[in-house]
């Protein structure tokens, strides 16, 4: 058939299909987070949005110092302030969240 | 490694990212969701530097260490009062970071496989424009967003005239260089783009004003997303475009629950002009009614006979940081054996789900917090409604005015239980900018002062 010949088409239309199926997920999995954690979901998203780090190391990849390569760094730099600020924040609003009984013990 | 090796790698780390969201439906299995979610980036950063063309090993360590670093100091020392400023901070560089991959992807466009410099793949082109100018409206918009959270830029909302034409004019602008800049690949327009849609975000988030915030921040981390996604078309790369479209419709979901919390579309919300000093509604006719005023001694008394108490908690306890000495208040009135909860209005704060980290944080257990769904039909049951620092969603003019800007709103029904404790600075309107009625009533007690203190002194009397 056609859509296999032509290469460049073929990858789009996976990227396309991926990008809804992930769209129609993420509905999900979105709706069923408890409205308490709503803080902890924004943040844990800020984060995983850096997996963006990728195509950042992929362009700080080459050797030689390029335009490229330098905005490759920059964006490396960026992304990881968000990793780890992210996760970092996450972890400590969630190990906030505890159940009665705990906080009685600690008090004690 | 082979490119299948690759893929499946991504794979497992796209699906740690959908389980760490998952873990996000319980407190208890958040904790391992969010460690799922770090593994997940450990394999997609590996993998990455496991690639032939990556041989920089050193300035990219570098990088990663100074990003690490900062991040990890910001993260350590933020007051949760501020997370909202912060996660508004964090949008703005997943917006920046993947205007410069884009930047980085048309230089080199050898690097990630779109063809050569000069004739980049149309298709590549559209997607890397799109990208970026979502990247560039991310960052600047949630630039704004800071400031206004900060309070380093007013909080009102500035509005002036044809301001809608002129944000649409300057998307069609927009749309006409990314036609330009595919045809052209001309550098300099791709840089005019990356101006430009700087611009836009700007405009775009100046004339949303505070109360507005939560929507703004929720629709900031969807843009972050979709921007994400639209790299992840540039590079072919399905890691990206899941975890794109995982956080695109996060966002999209969290600025719905926001908007209908506050009973307005989405679009009233992006057109702005809500919520602000200035705009002032039916408040002027009041200064003939009475208010009956108490002291801590007069609260601790009537919540010291209640048997049972509902906390409404707002914006003001956060600002006052009152979450701690409230929950040594209520801590003595649970010795007394009385049935104290917090009701969280789903719009309370300035990002979702802002005051159950907050009352977390001072250790309030989380089965004490409930959602306005889950409590509301328990007010007439209720002796003591305690108001702190919240307006707007306990005002009933939203159930009963048609005039007013609120009606319509869901609101904490604080009014059908036996008596109202409100405590608050002074008599000022909300957010809003609509005047109180509850204020006026003969079962509501106004506590005049700051939201800690007031604790503390309720605290002192009850002792």
């Amino acid at each position: 058939m056609d859509g296999i010949v032509n290469h460049s088409s073929d990858i789009f239309v996976i990227g396309l299909t991926v990008f809804f199926l992930a769209c129609i997920i993420g509905y999900y999995v979105v709706w069923s987070v408890t409205p308490a954690l709503h803080s902890p979901l924004m943040s844990v998203t800020n984060a995983i949005s850096s997996v963006i780090i990728v195509g950042a190391i992929l362009a700080a990849g080459p050797g030689g110092y390029g335009v490229s390569k330098i905005f490759g760094m920059i964006a490396v730099i960026l992304a990881t302030v968000n990793i780890f600020g992210g996760f970092i924040v996450t972890y400590r609003m969630l190990s906030m969240f505890k159940k009665k009984t705990k906080t009685k013990k600690e008090k004690q | 490694m082979s490119p299948n090796i690759v893929s499946v790698l991504y794979l497992i780390s796209a699906l740690l990212f959908i389980f760490a969201l998952r873990g996000l439906s319980h407190p208890e299995s958040s904790r391992t969701g969010n460690i799922l979610g770090i593994i997940g980036m450990i394999i997609a950063i590996v993998t990455t530097l496991m690639f032939k063309s990556v041989l920089s090993y050193a300035e990219i360590g570098a990088a990663v260490l100074i990003g690490g670093f900062i991040g990890t100091i910001i993260a350590l020392k933020i007051e949760m009062t501020a997370l909202p400023q912060l996660v508004a901070a964090f949008h703005s560089l997943v917006g920046l970071a993947a205007v410069f991959v884009a930047a980085a992807a048309f230089y080199d466009p050898m690097s990630f496989n779109i063809g050569n410099v000069g004739s980049i793949f149309k298709s590549s082109l559209v997607e890397m424009s799109i990208g970026t100018f979502i990247g560039a409206v991310t960052f600047s918009g949630s630039v704004l967003a800071f400031g206004k959270l900060q309070g380093t830029i007013s909080g009102n909302p500035i509005v002036f005239k044809f301001q809608h034409l002129i944000n649409a004019l300057i998307f069609l602008f927009i749309v006409a260089l990314i036609v330009i800049f595919v045809l052209t690949q001309s550098s300099s327009i791709f840089w005019t783009i990356v101006v430009i849609s700087i611009l836009l975000g700007f405009l775009v988030v100046i004339p949303i004003g505070g109360a507005d915030m939560p929507v703004v921040i929720s629709m900031l981390n969807s843009y972050s997303g979709w921007a994400a996604c639209g790299i992840g078309f540039t590079l072919s790369n399905n890691l990206l475009i899941i975890t794109g479209a995982l956080v695109g419709s996060s966002g999209a979901i969290l600025s719905y629950i926001m908007s209908k919390g506050m009973n307005r579309s989405i679009i009233s919300v992006v057109m702005g002009g809500f919520g602000g000093e200035q705009a002032s509604v039916g408040g002027s006719d009041n200064s003939d009614k009475i208010v009956k005023q108490g002291n801590a001694e007069d609260a601790a008394y009537i919540l010291k006979n209640a048997d049972s108490v509902i906390i409404v908690p707002g914006y003001g306890m956060a600002v006052a940081q009152a979450q701690h000495a409230l929950r040594e208040m209520c801590d003595l009135l649970k010795k007394e054996n009385i049935n104290v909860r917090y009701a969280i209005h789903p719009v309370a704060g300035r990002m979702p789900g802002h005051m159950n980290v907050l009352l977390a944080e001072a250790n309030v257990p989380y089965e004490e917090v409930l959602e306005l769904e889950e409590i509301n039909y328990d007010f007439p049951m209720t002796e003591v409604s305690f108001v702190i620092g919240a307006n707007d969603v306990t005002n009933p003019a939203a159930k009963t005015d048609k005039t007013s800007p609120i009606f319509g709103m869901p609101i904490l029904d604080v009014e059908k239980s036996d008596s109202v404790l409100f405590v608050k600075r002074s008599l000022a309107t909300g957010y809003s900018g609509v005047d109180n009625e509850l204020f006026y009533r003969d079962n509501t007690t106004m506590l005049f002062g700051d939201a800690k203190k007031m604790c503390e002194n309720i605290v002192k009397a009850l002792g």
